[in-house]
């Protein structure tokens, strides 16, 4: 590291001052220009959990919609989650990932992979029809109550005065009532309307927390001077609470929205297991685990399979939202090693 | 004499606490003309800020506010909420004290400027950047298309003002109030940001209201000026006027309490006491307990702003004539201030 090599004819201009030839640290500056889109996006990708529990959910979803099909569409898989078939292997779990060296008999799938339950269905079907009904239950009360939570508690948090306190006592008054008995009451008044009717009224009852969260969050923005700033340039109430401070709340809100949907999958559980949820022939996890809690001792496959599926979902979501927070966060330019 | 653009009679702004009415503004009048620049002087709760936001609109709901304030003849005070939202950034705009916090952390500088020119523009997204790119250039900001993808953060204080300055700009207002623009800064910084706001000024034809306690900033920019304390405007003159030849006890002692540089390892000499509190205000003048000069009269008869012996020149002092005798009147807070 002489003066003779700082001034090596071949160095841009750009090039580290002083270099510290090629094992000193990597000085070189290149400037791009990025618009926030790709910024956050690129922040997303290089956060590992977030881009670990992104693949994981990819990969749940894709497994879960293609194997057994839905709606009308067929799957892949050659057994429906309904029918009955004769027992293999004492409903065993057919599936063997060791390799022959060590147990020598090599890797296979076989005829029922996640085993069978006791009346012969397989229960690698069931286990993806529960997977595509829970992700849709919890994806349905994520999005649903984080809309309502997030305006109500915009609106609440802006506007003050009345609206306030109208929205703040109707989301004390649903607070104080056990969601799980007025979820049970609907559920048992309404009959089986089916899975996607149970997550509308699971989000009409749970947005209330992210409420509280966001309106706490506009109380604080509200006084901030650059509200204050966009006031006196003219601009709406809505063009301020929608362009100007919901996207200063957006970090509390997605992570308080992957909590929800990590909620969800269990009080849908809740739900199906006091028989007010998802019921009979169809199926979701969360039903799934209650349905075969008692045979954990004699069939513990017909337990794990689906507690395995709820985990890698909970999981995912959760790290996904620790993603995005920090990758919607302008003032975080390092970039997570 | 340019047209008057704007006029401000006996506006006073009450907010109701559980202590007591806080009277903040007590009946303020002025004008100004186009290309004017008028400068509002007082100190810290003279309510001089809060005069500006009164005309702005930008007072929370319960405050009270009384008086007449017209806009090209047209009653501010009384306007739709829609009308006045139209006329704040368009043809009124203003500029916040701190540039720090001023503008909105999630977006880009560039955004944010479209999004002020938007707000009152039906244009696309892409007209509305070029538009604040060609601000942020007429403004001083270097590569300004570059620096329009920046985010507020990665400006320095005085960029960040600068920017502020050109949203101020970029719907050319009528009037830019500009509340303290230079009292976050650098000193070294302040003066460019002045020198910025009066070329940009210029080039948009508008007037200004410049609110400061800086004396030093009120020379080298306004034409007119209005000293403020307690809510009420107790002078009123050219700035010349000011400077030379004072008529309120109050502007001398705020023109001898600025130190200088040629008395080195002198004293400080500043008003001593404090301005009183705004809920339940004693009768008589609000000066009268801070003032060297106090009769028996400053304590039971508040003065009203009334001409002087100077053309353009208002006072709201019953004594004005003593300080007027006084040869150098920034003197007359020093000696009480040896005999104390």
């Amino acid at each position: 590291m002489t003066m003779r090599e700082s001034i090596e004819p071949d160095m841009t201009p750009l090039g580290p001052l002083g270099s510290e030839g090629p094992e000193g640290p990597e000085r070189e500056f290149t400037i791009k220009a990025r618009t926030q889109g790709q910024m956050v996006r690129r922040r997303f990708i290089r956060h590992r959990g977030a881009a670990i529990g992104f693949t994981a959910l990819v990969i749940v979803i894709i497994l879960a919609y293609t194997s057994i099909g839905f709606w009308k569409i067929p799957g892949w898989w050659y057994l429906g989650y309904t029918k009955t078939n004769p027992i293999v292997n004492g409903g065993a779990p057919t599936l063997d990932v060791l390799p022959a060296f060590i147990d020598g008999d090599g890797f296979m799938i076989g005829p029922h992979p996640f085993g069978q339950d006791q009346i012969g269905r397989d229960y690698f079907a069931l286990t993806m029809r529960g997977t595509q009904i829970s992700l849709m239950v919890a994806f349905v009360i994520g999005i649903l109550s984080t809309f309502i939570g997030a305006v109500a508690g915009a609106i609440s948090g802006y506007y003050g005065g009345q609206a306030d306190n109208v929205i703040m006592r109707f989301t004390d008054l649903l607070l104080t009532i056990p969601i799980l008995t007025i979820a049970a009451v609907v559920g048992n008044a309404t009959g089986n309307l089916g899975p996607f009717f149970l997550a509308v009224v699971l989000s009409l009852l749970i947005w209330t927390s992210l409420a509280r969260l966001v309106r706490g969050e506009f109380l604080s923005l509200r006084e901030k001077e650059y509200v204050e700033a966009a006031r006196a340039m003219g601009a709406s109430s809505p063009r301020i609470i929608f362009r100007h401070m919901l996207p200063n709340a957006i970090g509390t809100i997605i992570v308080s929205a992957t909590l929800t949907i990590a909620v969800a999958i269990l009080l849908e559980a809740a739900l199906s297991f006091l028989g007010f949820g998802i019921r009979s022939p169809d199926t979701s996890l969360g039903l799934l685990i209650s349905t075969y809690q008692t045979a954990f001792s004699t069939r513990p496959w017909l337990f794990w399979w689906p507690g395995l599926f709820i985990v890698i979902i909970a999981l995912s979501v959760n790290f996904i939202g620790d993603g995005l927070r920090d990758a919607f966060d302008p003032k975080q330019n390092r970039v997570r090693a | 004499m340019s047209e008057e653009i704007l006029s401000v009679n006996d506006l006073s702004v009450v907010f109701p606490t559980e202590d007591g009415m806080v009277e903040a503004v007590r009946g303020v009048s002025y004008s100004l003309s186009e290309r004017d620049v008028l400068a509002i002087v007082g100190e810290s709760g003279s309510g001089k800020s809060v005069a500006a936001m009164a005309l702005m609109g930008l007072l929370p709901k319960y405050a009270q506010i009384t008086g007449d304030v017209r806009y090209r003849g047209e009653d501010v005070l009384a306007m739709s909420p829609k009308r006045s939202r139209a006329l704040r950034g368009q043809n009124i705009a203003m500029i916040f004290q701190d540039p720090m916090t001023a503008m909105n952390p999630v977006y880009t500088v560039g955004d944010q400027l479209a999004e002020a020119y938007r707000s009152h523009h039906r244009v696309e997204r892409k007209v509305a950047l070029a538009r604040a790119v060609e601000m942020l250039d007429r403004v001083g900001i270097p590569q300004a298309k570059d620096r329009a993808r920046s985010y507020p953060h990665e400006f320095s204080g005085g960029m960040r003002q600068r920017a502020m300055i050109a949203m101020a700009i970029i719907n050319s207002p009528d009037i830019i109030i500009a509340d303290e623009p230079t009292t976050a800064l650098d000193v070294t910084v302040q003066a460019q940001i002045l020198e910025t706001l009066i070329e940009v000024k210029d080039s948009v034809n508008a007037a200004v209201i410049l609110i400061t306690h800086d004396l030093g900033v009120v020379a080298g920019m306004a034409h007119r000026v209005l000293v403020m304390y307690a809510g009420r405007g107790v002078e009123r003159a050219d700035v010349e006027d000011i400077y030379r030849r004072p008529r309120m006890p109050y502007t001398a002692g705020l023109l001898g309490s600025i130190p200088a540089l040629d008395s080195a390892g002198g004293k400080l000499h500043p008003i001593t006491g404090a301005p009183p509190s705004l809920i339940n205000l004693p009768p008589g003048c609000p000066f009268s307990t801070r003032c060297p000069l106090v009769t028996d009269r400053c304590l039971t008869e508040e003065p009203e702003l009334a001409a002087t012996d100077l053309p353009h020149h208002q006072v709201a002092c019953h004594n004005w004539e003593k300080v007027a005798e006084t040869p150098d009147p920034t003197l007359l807070f020093r000696t009480k201030a040896v005999d104390a």
